[in-house]
């Protein structure tokens, strides 16, 4: 889809976030800046599944927020396609918008709790003017695997997995470039993450599409991702191909992370 | 194919069958008040003075809820009253709520300069004493019907206002508003769009319990004598006479008051009798 | 005697013939923790919100009973029932964000249960919050306590609402996927946390997961649920030596493992899952008869 030679999708140079530390604001005056993010610097090239893992609150929901321009960095720059979107006003990103989504980690609170599912899933498509919205966010729930008939429901009468898998409806349904999956299997069992994973995959293959994957579950990742990104307290600590990390983990974190995986057998000594 | 779920049929809550009722009765009584009126609210016949109800002795026949100090029926100017009651409740009620639902939503989902602005505004205001506030104002404007209704708005906006910012920023930190910015929708759409339906709900009952208060507000204006004309019946008005003469002609003052009691009621009723009705997120 | 006994618990979508869930029994002991997994849209949630009263207003009970030490929850007036479950269990629901108020700040949140319900002074239930807080490894709880929900990451949330659910000391902890959100080693330091806690207050603990890895450490018997019906119920260990259903079986080789690369992300045969369906219509139609 996209005319620009870049071979990276994403280039990200010395990216720094912070944000507005609320609960230390003086009575008068700003609120001291609280850096969640310390300087990244990665690219992610087109056609790539980059992992993101990471501890709790080491930043992996805020760069993605970075990534797709739901929060505007404070220092370093991001480059889409060549392009420079660092800084870029809403108008100017708007024609960009289709190009890269976000599927967000809570899955409840993503979607509007007075919208029904099918209106949930139509309502980028026609902002974008796609043609046959409805027709069109009826293949993406078959997609993840669920009726049609939830079209009409509203998201409070699904389950957690159901609801999770119709944020990646509405973010697959686009057809985008990019996509920044946070946290999106953790609520599925294992039958519907499979379907998931695999048809992230086709995408990925079949119509070009590159892929950030945030995700706690490292067997997922090891499965999946092509390029995997340690995130530690802001800082990138390892960035390796996944082979390399899982054979020699540099990091002492990442060596923490692969022995704190519990594998489904009673007998691994896990202390 | 057809999920049925989501139309699950929902019982009429029967406090929405019950206010909409006596509602919609009021409205007709309003609406056809010189046809259905069995006399002329302002005759005078002081022949026929504190004439009891029709069930009490010494009635006349055709003066169903009796007649007051100077003859005029009481039910006939509890019917015209109605007129000036409902008006006021329909356009007082909705006029405030146009404005500080807007204002609320405005500074609650923008934030920034526009919310600091009219956060000022709420507070200066919500410094002044209200019911003084109202009388000043009607001193100044004069009595009529836009003096009422502009008194009610100037004074109750804020209560829309307050509630509605508070809410609207609340809905604005959730994640389907970010969603939305990724889907590429302008910061004004996604404030229809998104955050509107999810703040309906409490419009709604705001709403329905201003009109009860732009009901009560004008029966206490003419209770004191500041709403319109004094020939004109207003409920607030016939409960002012009706308390001179309690002890003669109770019905006087009896009949407007649970006239006005059960109308604001029912207004209250409504509100939360829409929500448990139409709200999908209650189901 | 267990703390918690569920008998043939049925639940349908009101006025209508869908069935939520079918004949469930299940038993969790005190001190004892009860995986709970099966498919997404199985019926797990379920079990626990009609546990805790907390059912959506469309679903109702349509038999069975709920035993918690010894008295019928389905058979209390809703008052005794609310203060009895309010006293002596606790949910750490699946949805984080929509559990917590948006618009007020964590501390307040997770004390408010310790002044209400168990009558602690404010202090107190304050300086608890911040102990339990830094127990589940929240750095900076002092700052935490002042945050609103928006401002912390997913895995905070989550174990702010595992925090609040200890913070009562209940019998019975409903624990609905509560480490999702976690990374692996946290996670793994939250587990011992529980183990610990119970094995200290006795509570019985009933883990609703999708992670075989997870149950394998911390339950020490299952349940697997499929469309409503509880297919299979073991012992740990019995469960992951030979499981008894073919659906389980299946699930367990479906599991992905990280120590095997290559393993590709397959899901349960269909087959099985045609099997799995034709038994649960034949559960229906049985007790219909
Ligand atoms: N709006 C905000 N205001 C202040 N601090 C914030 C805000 N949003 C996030 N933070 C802080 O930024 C840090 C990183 O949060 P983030 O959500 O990116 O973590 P994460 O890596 O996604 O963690 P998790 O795996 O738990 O989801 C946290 O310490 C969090 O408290
Ligand atoms: N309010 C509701 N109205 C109608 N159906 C509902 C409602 N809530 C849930 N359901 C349906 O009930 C079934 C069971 O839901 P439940 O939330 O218990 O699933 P679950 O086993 O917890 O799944 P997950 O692992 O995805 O959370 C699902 O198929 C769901 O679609
Ligand atoms: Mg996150
Ligand atoms: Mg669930």
């Amino acid at each position: 889809m996209s005319e620009s030679y870049a071979p990276n999708l994403y280039q990200i140079d010395n990216l720094r976030l912070s944000l507005a530390d609320m609960t230390k604001k003086p009575l008068v005056g700003a609120a001291p800046r609280l850096e969640i993010l310390k300087g990244l610097s990665f690219t992610i090239p087109k056609g790539e599944i980059l992992g993101i893992v990471g501890g709790s609150g080491s930043g992996k929901s805020t760069l993605g927020r970075a990534l797709v321009r739901l929060l505007e960095p404070s220092g370093g720059s991001i480059k889409f396609d060549g392009k420079d979107i660092t800084h870029l006003p809403e108008t100017d990103l708007h024609p960009l918008r289709r190009r890269f989504q976000m599927i967000f980690q809570d899955p409840m609170s993503s979607l509007n709790p007075r919208h029904r599912v099918g209106a949930i899933i139509a309502a980028p498509l026609s902002l974008h003017g796609l043609s046959n919205p409805r027709q069109r966010a009826l293949e993406a729930l078959d997609h993840v695997g669920l009726p049609r008939g939830f079209a009409t429901r509203y998201p409070h009468e699904l389950s957690g997995g159901q609801r999770q898998r119709i944020g990646i409806a509405r973010a697959i349904a686009l057809k985008p470039d990019f996509i920044l999956a946070d946290e999106i299997v953790s609520g599925l069992d294992v039958s519907s993450q499979a379907q998931v994973l695999n048809l992230l995959e086709t995408l990925v293959k079949d119509l070009g599409l590159t892929l950030a994957f945030i995700s706690h579950d490292l067997s997922v990742i090891r499965r999946l991702c092509t390029r995997i990104l340690v995130l530690h307290r802001g800082e990138i600590v390892e960035n390796a191909a996944t082979p390399a990390l899982f054979a020699n983990p540099q990091a002492s974190y990442t060596r923490d992370l692969l022995d704190a995986i519990p594998l489904p057998d009673p007998k691994q000594v896990w202390a | 194919m057809l999920d049925g779920r989501s139309q699950i049929k929902r019982k009429l809550p029967p406090r929405l069958i019950l206010s909409a009722g006596w509602l919609i009765l009021l409205g007709a009584a309003a609406m056809l008040a010189p046809w259905i009126a069995p006399k002329d609210p302002l005759a005078q016949d002081l022949f026929l003075g504190q004439l009891p109800p029709a069930w009490v002795q010494g009635h006349e026949p055709g003066y169903l809820l009796g007649t007051d100090s100077l003859g005029r029926d009481v039910l006939s100017r509890i019917l015209y009253g109605t007129r000036l009651a409902l008006t006021v409740a329909l356009l007082a009620g909705s006029i405030t709520c146009i404005i500080g639902a807007t204002l609320g939503l405005l500074a609650g989902f923008l934030r920034g300069w526009v919310d600091i602005m009219i956060s000022r505004a709420i507070d200066i205001w919500m410094a002044f004493p209200p019911v003084l506030f109202s009388i000043l104002l009607i001193a100044v404007l004069g009595p009529g019907l836009t003096s009422i209704i502009i008194a009610i708005v100037v004074i109750d906006w804020t209560r829309f206002a307050r509630v509605i910012r508070a809410e609207a920023m609340t809905q604005g930190a959730m994640d389907y508003v970010a969603s939305a910015q990724v889907a590429g929708r302008t910061r004004l759409s996604t404030m229809f769009t998104e955050i509107l339906p999810n703040v309906l709900p409490t419009i709604t009952v705001l709403l329905t319990l201003e009109m009860g208060i732009a009901i009560i507000v004008e029966a206490i204006l003419s209770f004191v004598n500041l709403s319109i004309s004094t020939d004109d019946p207003t409920w607030g008005g016939m409960i002012a006479e009706g308390r001179t003469s309690i002890h003669q002609a109770w019905w006087v003052l009896v009949f407007p008051l649970i006239t006005l009691f059960l109308t604001v009621l029912s207004f209250s009723q409504l509100g939360e009798g829409l929500k448990d009705r139409f709200d999908p997120v209650l189901r | 005697m267990s703390y918690l006994t569920i008998r043939n618990l049925s639940a349908n979508l009101k006025g209508r013939p869908d069935r939520i869930l079918r004949n469930v029994s299940l038993q969790v002991a005190a001190g004892e923790v009860r995986g709970l997994v099966g498919e997404s849209g199985a019926g797990k949630s379920m079990i626990g919100k009609a546990i805790l009263g907390t059912l959506p207003l469309s679903i109702e009970i349509t038999g069975g009973e709920i035993i918690l030490d010894g008295t019928d929850l389905l058979k209390l007036p809703p008052a005794q029932r609310r203060t009895r479950i309010g006293q002596f269990c606790a949910l750490i629901p699946q949805d984080p964000l929509t559990a917590l108020n948006p618009s007020r700040r964590i501390g307040p949140q997770i004390t408010n249960r310790l002044v209400d319900i168990l009558r602690w002074t404010r202090a107190d239930a304050e300086k608890r919050a911040r102990e339990l807080l830094a127990e589940v490894h929240i750095p900076d709880p002092e700052r935490v306590m002042r945050s609103y929900p928006h401002e912390l990451s997913g895995g905070m949330r989550q174990r702010i609402l595992i925090a609040s659910a200890f913070a009562a000391e209940p019998k019975l902890i409903v624990a609905d996927e509560p480490t999702t959100a976690l990374d692996v080693t946290v996670q793994k330091q939250i587990l011992k946390l529980i183990a610990e806690m119970q094995a200290r207050h006795g509570t019985a603990l009933l883990f609703v997961t999708h992670d075989l890895g997870v149950v394998s450490k911390v339950c020490q018997s299952l349940s697997v649920l499929y469309g409503g019906l509880v297919l299979e119920d073991s012992r740990m260990t019995d469960f992951f030596h030979a499981p008894k259903h073919p659906y389980s079986r299946a699930l367990l080789a479906a599991t992905p493992k990280y120590t095997d690369p290559d393993g590709s992300l397959t899901p349960v045969p269909d087959a099985v899952v045609a099997a799995t369906r034709a038994e649960v219509e034949a559960a229906d139609r049985s007790a219909h008869v």
